[in-house]
């Protein structure tokens, strides 16, 4: 016998079962062989037609309304002011200016809002699991009452509390007769009076340094030379950190006791951060009631305090579902081996517990990034100039090219969008699970 | 023996004590209070915080909801009633905002004297997804009908506008309920076409051809098949029907309307608002997200690379961008898709924008469950010798969509919500639309609160009971023996 037939053999049996049939046009619909290449090309001949019909409709009307395709506008005066702005902008900056300008506030407010609901989603999902009966409740009414009701009503609530419950700024005011009489402000500034939070805006104390570095500029973007250097110093620190701590494993498998690094790893992490802090003079510098309003510190704006709430508040109980989910998806049996193995508690949950329940949660931790920025795009509602308040509101209705705006805006999103969605995928991919 | 037992055990019990009863501290109240909230520093501490949080709120709206006025014809008036009832500077609840505009919240600016309409068909929707919602039990489906039929006939006699034929045709359905539950689902089918007759009105004629059109193509169906084979007549299914509704239905209905004038008043779309709006593009949404959906999730996981690649991409795009964005293409680009001098209705733009949004998120949610499904299902199917679509009906997809019910439930429920962004291409949703309506006025400018309210409750309802359904069909579902 030969180790395997040949294939020669195997098509005279088959030629038997299924005499060579000479190619019918029939064979394209029945035969299995053909069939999906038929579908295919039908597929595609009907998808062409259709794009062709658009595009043949979109030229048509285009031309009946004597407008043309172009995106000159974005290098066009914009002539609008935008009230709360990362980089610089007037009203003489382009159109272009104006969308980046947007584009990082859409940035600003999602990446706030991602940091915060994060935090807060955390907590919540640990504490709905908590043995606290009450705080357990607690968190539930929390969630279903934010899961369950739109994105657009907690926004505008917000917008409703900072702007007709906040004080105004006047009521900050301390008088000499106050002071004499003794009578308190009926308004004080939150956090060791360095917040104050008014119907016109929400006044945080701003980072100053005395002995700057200066800046440079990119595409008329100013870069600070501080905040690079910072960055700089903190990423020195982690990797010396993290130095320490490989040899100081070294050292554990070699020896199997492991040295004492705490205080050589809290010195690496502070000294070169704090120590460049100083050296720069780094100082707070305050918001103070100046006449009818606030001065000094950063004014943020009520609709981004209310978008970052209202964002921050609603997808933190779409997180806290997911971290629960995460953490329940985890057999009790791990937490019992870890016991049996001798870990404390603490080891338990980030040795055994968290890095398993991670890959459960980062997937769909990953779409509720994703939704929070594109619902970011609700600032509508409160009129933040995001991507959408700039390119899609105000450009669009002052050039009138609805088309170009649209599609740009759409693009940009989608490439936002994919841009997260392709970090974070390489985040996940980096704590999944490796099987062979 | 007896002699040694007397020595060395002076006593022994014969009847047994009954049990003491536990420590105080380890029963009752006081053993789950230390159980359940003080059971170590921590807890303690949650357990103080969460009562202080919960303290702080009913101080601060307790009062606010004690002081509420249910009746009053401004905003002014109801805040003299609140002073006048609870001193000066007390702060109320002023409900009567609602009690006055209540009909603006749910039909928005639809005629006052058609308002049975939509009650009507809001009614009639819940007896057509009655069969559908109870398939374990006929008697809770029956039960949950004649419910529904009852309220739909006391509202409709309640709003004062007596309509004999509609009141029939409730009575008639639960008949039908009663005496033969399978032929109800057939008024399911046909319920699109009634509703939208409903809500819109106009000549009887545009539904039914509308409707003809599914007829004739699954006449052309069972008339190719047997000839042509089955892929022949799912053509032919297809083409006929769309020629049909292309070509033929407008003059025919517009001839038949001709011959036969039968119709009721028609309204325009621009009337609609409220939750008459919301429902109407919410449930059209899920009825229709749900199969695009799945065709949308099997084309992912087609072998043919041209599907495959079109589906990947009309999803990736659909969920890359805000639906805003898809709203402004529906209400601003659409005239330049469109052939020149084309134009349709802005609900109609905004239920297809709303649709097309969903079936990407659902798609996404049913491609989960079939990749969740064991290889070995699709091999048994191949083994049992069905082909792709019978495999498809017959073992995949229950198993599939099984497992997707929590997911497509989620979506569905997200897309409810996503109603209220039709405010911003000028439609009247309830939220924000309405409520700026009612504030519009002079009466009730400054009533901030009570409409949100009354707004996030009603559709709290809607949404958890949505979710509450859903894990009651996962239960229902659950296959697995543990």
């Amino acid at each position: 016998m030969p180790a395997a037939p040949s294939g020669r053999g195997y098509d005279m049996t088959a030629v038997t079962d299924a005499p060579k049939d000479a190619f019918r046009l029939s064979m394209l619909i029945y035969d299995t062989r053909y069939r999906s290449m038929t579908i295919q090309i039908v597929v595609l001949l009907l998808f062409m037609a259709g794009a062709a019909w658009l595009v043949d409709n979109i030229v048509r009307n285009l031309q009946t309304l004597g407008k043309d395709f172009s995106f000159d506008f974005l290098w066009y005066r914009a002539g609008y002011d935008i009230n709360q702005t990362l980089i610089p902008y007037t009203n003489d900056s382009t159109h272009g200016r104006a969308l980046f300008v947007g584009l990082v506030n859409t940035i600003l407010v999602s990446v706030m809002g991602c940091v915060a609901a994060t935090i807060i989603g955390v907590f919540v999902g640990i504490l709905r699991l908590s043995k606290n009966w009450l705080v357990g409740r607690i968190m539930t009414v929390y969630v279903e009452t934010f899961r369950n009701v739109p994105l657009l009503l907690w926004i505008l609530v917000a917008l409703a509390v900072f702007t007709e419950i906040t004080p105004a700024p006047n009521q900050f005011r301390v008088t000499e007769q106050m002071i004499a009489e003794g009578t308190e402000p009926e308004a004080t500034m939150s956090f060791f009076d360095s917040i104050a939070i008014t119907n016109r805006g929400t006044y945080v104390p701003a980072p100053e340094v005395s002995r700057s570095l200066g800046s440079f500029t990119v595409l008329d973007v100013p870069i600070s030379l501080n905040v690079l250097a910072f960055l700089a110093a903190v990423a020195i620190a982690v990797l010396g950190y993290r130095a320490i701590r490989a040899s100081a494993s070294r050292v554990q498998e070699a020896t199997g006791v492991r040295p004492v690094t705490w205080w050589k790893s809290l010195l690496m992490l502070l000294v070169l951060p704090v120590g460049l802090l100083v050296a720069l003079g780094f100082h707070l510098s305050y918001p103070e009631l100046a006449g009818f309003n606030f001065k000094g510190g950063i004014n943020v704006s009520n609709a981004l305090m209310s978008l970052w709430l209202a964002l921050t508040l609603y997808t933190a109980a779409f997180i806290a579902e997911i971290v629960r989910a995460g953490i329940m998806a985890i057999s009790k049996g791990q937490t019992e081996a870890a016991f049996a193995l001798g870990l404390r508690p603490g080891r338990t949950m980030n040795l055994i517990i968290l890095p398993q329940a991670l890959r459960v949660i980062i997937p769909p931790l990953i779409s509720q990034y994703l939704n929070l920025m594109k619902n970011s795009s609700l600032a509508i509602a409160v009129s933040y100039m995001d991507l959408r308040g700039t390119l899609g509101g105000i450009t669009l209705n002052q050039t009138g090219r609805e088309l170009e705006c649209i599609l740009l805006m759409m693009l940009i999103y989608l490439a936002l969008s994919l841009l997260i969605s392709s970090a974070m995928n390489v985040y996940n991919n980096a704590v999944k699970l490796k099987e062979r | 023996m007896s002699d040694l037992h007397a020595q060395t055990a002076p006593f022994v019990r014969d009847t047994m004590l009954p049990p003491d009863p536990p420590p105080a501290m380890q029963s009752g109240a006081v053993k789950w209070l230390r159980e359940n909230l003080f059971s170590g520093w921590l807890n303690t501490l949650l357990t103080i915080a969460g009562l202080a949080a919960i303290l702080f709120l009913v101080q601060k709206f307790l009062p606010w909801f004690l002081h509420s006025v249910w009746d009053a014809g401004s905003i002014t008036e109801c805040r003299a009633i609140i002073e006048e009832r609870w001193g000066p500077g007390a702060e109320g609840a002023c409900w009567a905002v609602i009690r006055e505009r209540w009909p603006q919240f749910l039909y928005g600016f639809y005629p006052a004297e058609l308002y049975w309409r939509p009650v009507l068909a809001f009614g009639l929707l819940l007896i057509a997804i009655g069969p559908i919602l109870f398939t374990q039990s006929q008697r809770a489906a029956t039960i949950f009908i004649a419910l529904i039929a009852a309220l739909t006939v006391v509202s409709i006699l309640a709003l004062g506008q007596y309509n004999v034929l509609a009141l029939v045709f409730v009575a008639a359905l639960v008949a039908v309920q009663v005496y033969a539950p399978r032929r109800l689902m057939i008024f399911t089918l046909l319920y699109p076409a009634v509703g939208f007759w409903l809500l819109w009105g106009g000549s009887v004629w545009v539904p039914v051809v509308a409707v003809l059109g599914f007829v004739l193509g699954w006449l052309a169906f069972s008339l190719v098949q047997p000839r042509g084979g089955s892929i022949l007549a799912v053509v032919a299914a297809v083409l006929v029907p769309t020629f049909w509704w292309l070509f033929a239905a407008g003059p025919v209905a517009g001839a038949l309307q001709g011959v036969v004038p039968l119709g009721i008043e028609a309204v325009r779309s621009d009337r609609f608002g409220g939750f008459v709006l919301a429902l109407t593009i919410g449930v059209t949404g899920i009825a229709f997200s749900l199969p695009i959906g799945i065709i949308l999730a099997l084309g992912r996981r087609s072998d043919m690379f041209l599907v495959k690649t079109l589906c990947v991409g009309f999803i990736e795009f659909i969920r890359g961008v805000p639906l805003i964005t898809l709203l402004f293409t529906a209400s601003l680009l659409l005239n330049y898709f469109l052939p020149p001098g084309t134009n349709f209705d802005i609900i109609l733009r905004v239920i297809i924008m709303v649709t097309l949004f969903a079936s990407a998120y659902i798609a996404e949610v049913i491609r989960g469950g079939l990749a969740a499904l064991p290889r070995g299902q699709y091999e048994a199917a191949d083994a049992l010798g069905l082909d792709y679509w019978k495999a498809q009906r017959l073992i995949i997809m229950p198993q599939a969509l099984k497992i997707s019910i929590p997911g497509i439930v989620s979506s569905f429920i997200g897309l409810f919500k996503d109603t209220t962004l039709v405010i911003f291409v000028g439609l009247l949703d309830p939220l924000k639309g309405i409520t700026d309506a009612v504030r519009a006025s002079i009466e009730w400018k400054g009533a901030y609160w009570e409409p949100y309210i009354f707004v996030g409750v009603i559709f709290w309802i809607i949404c958890f009971s949505m979710s509450r359904y859903s894990m009651y069909l996962e239960r229902l579902l659950k296959r697995e023996h543990r």
